[in-house]
């Protein structure tokens, strides 16, 4: 990582996202990031695909470290790649040997489309949005403090309606796979 | 050696109590000469990181004599004493055989996701000790969110474990891999939820921060927090696969679990990590807990961190203490362990810490009145809720659990000679 975490040594007038490290860190980050994203869905075994997609976690969250978001870099780390992978992996190793192969489907064409689809509609909200650029940001500012007064001041109601949202599917998942007590006895 | 060096090129006196200085010095010493700003982050870096990786280094090799001397003590054996003074030399002589040996990998292994796993394994635990405060003004990063750091570094050894067990394409190493995953999901919500509880009470998340408040209030999070200190002792040694709960390679049962496959270094590596991560562990502990280098009056005569490291080798001697001590744990008993037991006294705990930082902040009552009753309720509370839920929730002996899991009928055909005995009336064994 770049030590951007030790003391400010920048002046305040030269914008740190301009910074020839930065700007490497970031083409070299973003590199990664696509290409394990694209192996994702070329590797043939399913549990290298999913490896591959802990790594494009990983860059993703590198690219956070690059725009100073600390915060959300570790937390990306945190859930996706150590829970969201590892449960991934767990829901492969429990399916059958046979079908732990990305094997010929038809369904390729359709899937393409949509695929597509979801691109076309990221990149034109990319590009319809006005980023708000903030220059005069310093290395690390405190965004855990400000992160949970956004949470919980003026964005308190959908935080609470992703919260009861999670809690619905996770009551689903308990009610679809309880096993009948009365069978398992018999 | 080193410090005497500096004090000849650069004419300043170092003192040995205060470590920081010396980077300071070497960052003025770049600054004079016109260095530009990235060589002094990379010379202080570079420093930090080679005295924190020598240090775990060290670490690894003494604590294999330290671990297999204090648990032969305690087991009424000898451990190690033939190498060197009271067998010292014994870590150095099995880590020029483990070098030695030849790297053997199964035919059938896939190959780069074999050869990374180790690697995976021991690297997240050399990254925790990056934000770990060595002294006062002794971080090597300083990192606003510390502890989620320490959180997330610490997941990504799940993924190293499973690709280990699954490219070994064994089965009892993947019973291995797959028993780790499960319990570090499951392990994972209680130690979230003690962490949280001391984030909560200090408020903040930078390490460095968390033992400057105890150093304001001189108090020891452990005795104003002894449930999440409980609580995380006890996960985190399930996370550790030390022995309470080291059903992921138990030997007796899976042969050597996740590891089964690995030989010469690439086990060293998984060996070391297991070593280096319990070291890492304790000096977590010892920062969120035990204060980290501060120590009363005791941090003006000793460096702070010659205090941090007794803290943490004494935070290791309790783990060392549960593993010669306690038995094994069986799967279902330690997911249950972690479900039943440590969640809701983790959630009990966090509405408890929530209601009396609500308390602290509101009422405007001083610290002096507040912090002695905190710690008399919290303790009180704590021996009540551990108490009562062994007591309460403490489970019916079962020799075996109530229905099997997964496979709900299988056949067992009878021994022939069991067989014999059964149809010439019946032996002891009817069934």
């Amino acid at each position: 990582m770049r030590p951007a975490a030790g003391p400010a040594h920048h002046d305040g007038e030269q914008s740190l996202i301009d910074d020839t490290g930065i700007v490497v860190a970031f083409y070299i980050l973003a590199a990664t990031t696509v290409v394990c994203a694209l192996m994702v869905a070329f590797v043939r075994e399913l549990i290298q695909a999913v490896l591959f997609l802990a790594l494009t976690f990983v860059g993703v969250a590198g690219i956070y470290i690059v725009l100073s978001a600390d915060f959300v870099a570790v937390v990306q780390v945190l859930i996706y790649a150590g829970a969201v992978a590892v449960l991934m992996t767990f829901a492969v190793m429990l399916t059958p040997a046979a079908d732990r192969r990305n094997s010929e489907t038809p369904f390729w064409g359709p899937a393409l489309i949509l695929s597509g689809l979801v691109l076309a509609v990221i990149v034109f909200v990319a590009y319809d949005t006005t980023w708000h650029l903030d220059k005069g940001r310093g290395a690390f500012p405190a965004t855990a403090a400000s992160l949970g007064e956004a949470f919980l001041k003026p964005y308190v109601v959908p935080f609470e309606v992703a919260s009861v949202l999670l809690m619905t599917a996770m009551i689903g998942a308990i009610v679809l796979t309880k096993e009948d007590e009365g069978d398992a006895d018999a | 050696m080193m410090l005497s060096l500096l004090t000849i090129i650069t004419g300043y006196w170092f003192d040995i109590r205060d470590l920081s200085n010396l980077s300071r010095k070497i960052e003025e010493l770049i600054g004079d000469a016109g260095g530009p700003d990235w060589l002094i982050f990379v010379v202080s870096g570079l420093l930090g990181a080679i005295g924190i990786i020598s240090f775990i280094g060290g670490v690894a090799v003494i604590n294999i004599w330290v671990e297999r001397r204090v648990v032969g003590r305690m087991q009424s054996r000898l451990g190690p004493n033939r190498l060197g003074p009271f067998g010292l030399l014994q870590p150095v002589a099995d880590a020029i055989k483990l070098m030695q040996k030849e790297v053997l990998q199964p035919a059938t292994a896939s190959g780069l996701i074999f050869t990374l796993a180790p690697i995976m394994f021991t690297v997240p635990g050399i990254w925790l000790t990056a934000v770990l405060p060595w002294g006062r003004n002794m971080t090597l990063a300083s990192l606003d969110s510390g502890v989620l750091f320490l959180l997330a570094a610490s997941s990504l050894g799940a993924l190293a474990v499973f690709m280990a067990g699954y490219s070994s394409n064994n089965k009892y190493a993947l019973f291995g891999s797959m028993r780790v995953i499960a319990m570090l999901v499951s392990y994972e919500i209680p130690i979230v939820m003690a962490l949280l509880g001391v984030v909560l009470f200090t408020g903040t998340m930078d390490l460095g921060g968390i033992v400057l408040f105890q150093e304001k209030y001189r108090v020891f999070m452990v005795m104003l927090q002894p449930l999440p200190f409980f609580i995380y002792f006890i996960s985190v040694s399930a996370e550790l696969n030390r022995t309470p709960a080291d059903i992921a390679e138990a030997e007796s049962e899976i042969v050597g679990g996740y590891h089964t496959e690995y030989s010469g270094m690439k086990f060293g590596l998984f060996y070391a990590a297991e070593l280096i991560n319990a070291v890492v562990v304790s000096a977590i502990i010892s920062t969120l807990f035990l204060g980290g280098w501060w120590m009363y009056k005791l941090d003006e005569l000793v460096p702070g961190w010659m205090i941090y490291i007794g803290k943490i080798y004494g935070v290791y001697f309790l783990f060392v203490w549960t593993r010669g001590t306690l038995p094994r744990f069986r799967i279902d008993q330690l997911l249950a362990f972690a479900w039943k037991w440590m969640t809701p006294m983790a959630i009990l705990n966090l509405v408890l810490v929530a209601a009396e930082v609500l308390i602290w902040e509101e009422s405007g009552w001083s610290a002096g009145l507040l912090l002695p009753a905190y710690i008399v309720i919290n303790n009180a509370l704590a021996v009540v809720t551990i108490y009562g839920f062994m007591t309460l929730l403490a489970p019916k002996f079962q020799r075996f659990p109530a229905r099997l899991r997964f496979y709900p009928t299988i056949d067992v055909p009878s021994l022939p000679a069991v067989a014999a005995v059964d149809a010439a009336g019946g032996g002891p064994r009817a069934s």
